[in-house]
């Protein structure tokens, strides 16, 4: 195809905003995809994307459209994460397009990590095309919006398109725009191959499939090609694009997307950011390439039967094989034994791994609270990084302690500015800017440690706006902050899995609450079990969970003993779900208690 | 209250139950084991009581007729039962069994002596409520070959009994122990019931004493439980408190104390008897003995197999006009799922288990040591026993990881 009838772009929007529906849409409008093989949300490949109704992976789909006069299009929709942990991916596809729609709820206005999106497509140079969904829902304000998004990226209200992608309002201007609006990629055809991998996984079939933009020249199957970042050398035994059934076209050219199989199994060969080249009479610069994303948020994972530590470790080999941003290390714990230490994206990105563990693994985990990467400088000079608390060396070897901080963008309804700056505050926010998005929408600015944020902020955000208000935020520096370790005791054994570095200032309250919602979770045992927090030696709160006095059944109806046996295996069965610390059975959920405790 | 009379007649005690025997006493709680009991449910109920979910039928639902059909059922459905031992222990419990005349009952305990025979000194018990009692009836169930009566008191607190739903009063139950005295009964035991939320230190005391100076040969103490579907849980789930497990914890102790002291043995749970008094049927249920079942959702126990008969009318009656068991259901156990099931019931007794290769396999288990550890269960004579019953369930639930089948 020629270029100038290639258009490229991706489809910026917040979590629930439609963007899957708009790109089914687009798909069975075109005809890449009939109304009988219609499943919702065909980009969302993952049981669990469909489940949470998110996107995960980036995703790329190839689809013509003839216009009313006759002329071939061929659009390639590279589809995008909505969530701020996979903002990285977005940033990848967005390198990958000429071009975005920027799609908005008409009933729910720009959100944070949309209009973060949208700032790193502008940034990146890419035409923007604003656009408003759900105009047919009865609270839905496509002028309001349209107002919101004409104050972001400029140019006049009526340019905005509206459009209702579940009733399929709108989609034809909404194509005959993407044709004239977004322009056409304009690499050499003459020049040596440039593509660059914008995302890959790995199918148990075929090897690790790379998904590729070539940027200049062309790349047929069987030719010799490089990846240029780290050397090497390969052979294309496989071209061809999704739509979004894979289809063998044996070749791109510059301004197309689509995939590459090598046969490579190992997926850290062919990196994403990398470019592809030929070899010999390759490329001598490589493309741009992006930044590996950074973990910011670890938790320990542990099977709660120790024998599965093995699976434990198999089931993140494979995970990473699709998700590089996963990383981990083996952990023990006195408490919970052989484990791993794993980072993460964020909590979404934490959340999901553990889901799949569990779900595609039949893993039974416990989890301990996230915590943020602390750096701790040493009396002796030296610095060392934590990753987990108990990590910590003892105070008095630590001069100080660093702490991530993260640039926070808020947008929430003016009527919350007080509730959210009260909030912020109370987590060792620093206000920044404000800017009014509309009279009634304000996008508010912070400086604040992740720590902070990794804990309970969200739901706190989201409860105290009455789910309105939106968080985006992106690594910033680390500051010297005055950290203390708070140790929890239980039946006087300290609990390494319960160890939390909080601002020393919070360290009581935290300490008290902590063990408070400790007592409610850790069900009656045999004897008391005092439950203490600590820092250092000294204790700073105290409550005991009492012995448990009554278990037994009165009386067996009618000598039904049946019933009393499988009664008892219930009761059992829930047990198992408690791992043993010491002599002490705690379940599960007391290990993120941490993430519970809230305001109290 | 002297014992006079039990070594003699239909009443004699059996093997190690004499009358100087404690009810606790390890030889008696293994003697039950080869006992053979039959329980035989008598469904109705002048009403259902708000924390009952036993199988019964409301009379003041479906008025009080039918008690002879019912009677005709269950002397159809003995028929059906395959050949069995001598009966050591016959129950009638309920429902309400003093709901039937005793030339009914005396109808179902004839046919049962007929097609399997009585052992001597066979123990025939039968669970009466205070207000359907008078000394005809007393005098009717005697004639009628029972030997023990149990009589449902509950409680000696006006309040108590008016949450709970019993209308008889506090005076009555005494003046049906009395009359049982008179008529002849050989065994006289009182049930109460304990821990509701409306009930204070002091008037379980009070409960207790009463209960005492009735000089009964044996009571039984139920913890109140919140089952599902009852009007109680109705009324919990609706905010009203929940009894009190720590509550019922301190009862429990109160009482142990003041019957000890007034000669009862604890010889399970919930049962406590003078020497010489342990209920037969109980101590075989929970000695892993085995029990027929007859009567509307009644449960038995023979050839490693456990039964439960329909729990509706209409259905026990159209199985047995059929001539078929009007069984519900059924499960058949391995040798080693009755060992394991021999163990889990005999915690509850106040002799404890043997050490059988079950017991010893749980003993070794780190869940065993940790009980044994906290002094939750001791080993004693070559048996195992629970020191504080209160916690016997959370022993049972352990013992479950050893699986059956390992030893």
């Amino acid at each position: 195809m020629d270029q100038s009838r290639i258009r490229n772009f991706s489809i910026i929007a917040h979590i629930d905003h439609g963007k899957s529906t708009l790109a089914d849409r687009l798909l069975e409008r075109t005809g890449a995809i009939s109304q009988r093989d219609m499943k919702a949300q065909l980009l969302d490949d993952m049981e669990l994307e469909r489940e949470r109704g998110i996107t995960i992976k980036a995703n790329a789909v190839r689809i013509d459209y003839t216009t009313s006069d006759g002329v071939d299009y061929e659009l390639n929709i590279i589809d995008t994460p909505g969530h701020v942990d996979f903002s990285y991916e977005v940033s990848r596809s967005l390198e990958a397009c000429e071009g975005a729609l920027l799609l908005v709820d008409a009933s729910q206005g720009v959100e944070a990590q949309t209009l973060a999106n949208a700032y790193m497509a502008i940034e990146g140079g890419l035409e923007v095309v604003p656009v408003v969904n759900k105009i047919d829902l009865p609270a839905a304000d496509p002028d309001g919006v349209a107002e919101e998004l004409v104050g972001i990226i400029g140019g006049p209200t009526d340019e905005v398109v509206r459009v209702s992608a579940k009733s399929g309002v709108g989609i034809d201007e909404l194509l005959k725009t993407i044709i004239e609006t977004l322009p056409a990629p304009e690499g050499d055809l003459e020049a040596p191959l440039r593509a660059l991998v914008f995302d890959s996984y790995y199918d148990i079939y075929r090897g690790v499939v790379a998904l590729i933009r070539v940027v200049d020249g062309s790349v047929s199957e069987g030719d010799s090609i490089a990846f240029m970042a780290n050397g090497v050398k390969l052979t294309a035994d496989e071209i061809g694009v999704r739509r979004p059934a894979i289809e063998r076209t044996g070749k791109l050219s510059a301004g197309e997307v689509g995939y590459l199989i090598t046969g490579v199994k190992e997926i850290d060969l062919i990196r994403v950011g990398d470019t592809v080249t030929h070899s010999p009479h390759g490329a001598s610069k490589a493309l741009a390439g992006y930044a590996e994303p950074k973990p910011m948020v670890f938790s320990g994972l542990f099977p709660t039967d120790g024998d599965d530590f093995e699976r434990l470790r198999e089931a993140l080999d494979k995970l990473r094989l699709n998700d590089s941003s996963l990383v981990y290390s083996a952990e023990t714990s006195r408490a919970l034994g052989f484990g791993f230490r794993v980072g993460f994206l964020g909590l979404l990105h934490m959340e999901i791994v553990r889901e799949r563990l569990e779900r595609e693994y039949d893993l039974d985990l416990v989890a301990t609270a996230p915590s943020v990467q602390y750096l701790a400088n040493l009396t002796d000079g030296s610095a060392v990084t934590v990753q987990s608390p108990q990590d910590l060396p003892e105070s008095a070897l630590v001069a100080s302690i660093e702490e991530p901080y993260v640039k926070v963008m808020i947008i929430t309804p003016a009527e919350y500015i007080g509730t959210v700056m009260e909030l912020v505050q109370n987590k060792r926010g620093e206000m920044g800017e404000m800017n009014y998005l509309s009279t009634e929408r304000v996008e508010l600015h912070y400086l604040m440690p992740l720590s902070e944020i990794v804990f309970d902020f969200f739901d706190l955000l989201k409860s105290r706006t009455r789910g309105y208000a939106s968080l985006d935020y992106e690594p910033d520096v680390y500051r010297v902050s005055e950290l203390v370790r708070v140790d929890i005791l239980l039946n006087n054994q300290s609990v390494d899995a319960f160890s939390t570095v909080v601002h020393k200032d919070k360290a009581y309250a935290y300490g008290r609450a902590m063990v408070k919602k400790l007592r409610e979770l850790i069900p009656r045992q045999l004897f008391d079990v005092p439950i203490q927090a600590a820092i250092g030696s000294r204790i700073i709160s105290r409550e005991t969970v009492k012995a448990k006095r009554k278990d037994v059944t009165a009386k067996c109806y009618g000598g039904d003993i049946t019933r009393k046996r499988k009664l008892l295996e219930r009761q059992k069965e829930g047990k198992k779900r408690m791992k043993m610390v010491g002599s002490v059975e705690v379940p599960q959920e007391a290990f993120v208690a941490a993430l519970r405790i809230g305001d109290e | 209250m002297s014992s006079t009379g039990r070594s003699v007649g239909p009443n004699a005690p059996k093997r190690a139950a004499e009358p100087w025997v404690r009810a606790d006493d390890p030889l008696l709680a293994d003697a039950a084991r080869e006992w053979k009991s039959a329980y035989v449910h008598i469904p109705f109920c002048a009403q259902r009581c708000p924390y009952c979910d036993f199988a019964i039928v409301d009379e003041s639902e479906v008025g009080a007729g039918g008690h002879d059909t019912y009677i005709d059922a269950v002397i159809a459905e003995i028929a059906l039962e395959p050949d069995f031992a001598p009966l050591d222990a016959v129950n009638f419990g309920g429902g309400t069994p003093s709901r039937i005349q005793p030339h009914q009952l005396g109808r179902v305990l004839g046919v049962l002596e007929s097609r399997f025979g009585l052992a001597p000194g066979c123990e025939v018990s039968i669970e009466v409520n205070p207000e359907d009692w008078s000394n005809v009836f007393a005098d009717g169930l005697v004639a009628a070959g029972f030997t023990r009566v149990s009589i449902g008191a509950q409680s000696f607190d006006e309040t108590i009994l008016g949450v709970l739903g019993r209308g008889h009063g506090t005076t009555l139950p005494g003046e049906v122990v009395t009359s049982a005295r008179a008529a002849g009964f050989a065994s006289v035991s009182v049930d109460l019931i304990y821990g509701h939320p409306s009930e204070t230190t002091m008037s379980w005391d009070e409960t207790v004493t009463t209960a005492l100076e009735l000089h009964v040969d044996h009571i039984s103490t139920y913890a109140l439980t919140v089952e599902p579907g009852t009007a109680l849980s109705r009324e919990v789930h609706s905010g009203a408190p929940r009894p009190d497990d720590d509550v019922q914890a301190d009862r429990y102790e109160q009482f142990c104390e003041a019957s000890a002291a007034a000669g009862f043995d604890r010889y399970e749970v919930s049962n406590h008897a003078k020497p010489g008094y342990a209920c037969r049927y109980n101590l075989a249920t929970w000695a892993h003995g085995e029990y027929l079942g007859f009567g509307m959702g009644a449960h038995d126990h023979r050839w490693g197999t456990r039964s439960r008969n329909h729990r509706r009318l209409d259905r026990y009656y159209s199985d047995i006009s059929q001539g078929i068991r009007p069984r519900l259901g059924s499960e058949t156990l391995s040798t080693a799922e009755q060992d394991r099931d021999a163990f889990m019931l005999g915690l509850r007794l106040g002799a404890g288990v043997l050490l059988s290769p079950f017991a010893r396999q749980f003993l070794d288990s780190d869940e065993g040591s940790r009980y044994l550890d906290a002094g939750i269960i001791r080993v004693d004579a070559g048996r195992l026993v629970v020191n504080d019953p209160m916690l016997t369930d959370a022993v049972a639930r352990e013992s479950l990881s050893v699986s059956a089948g390992e030893c």
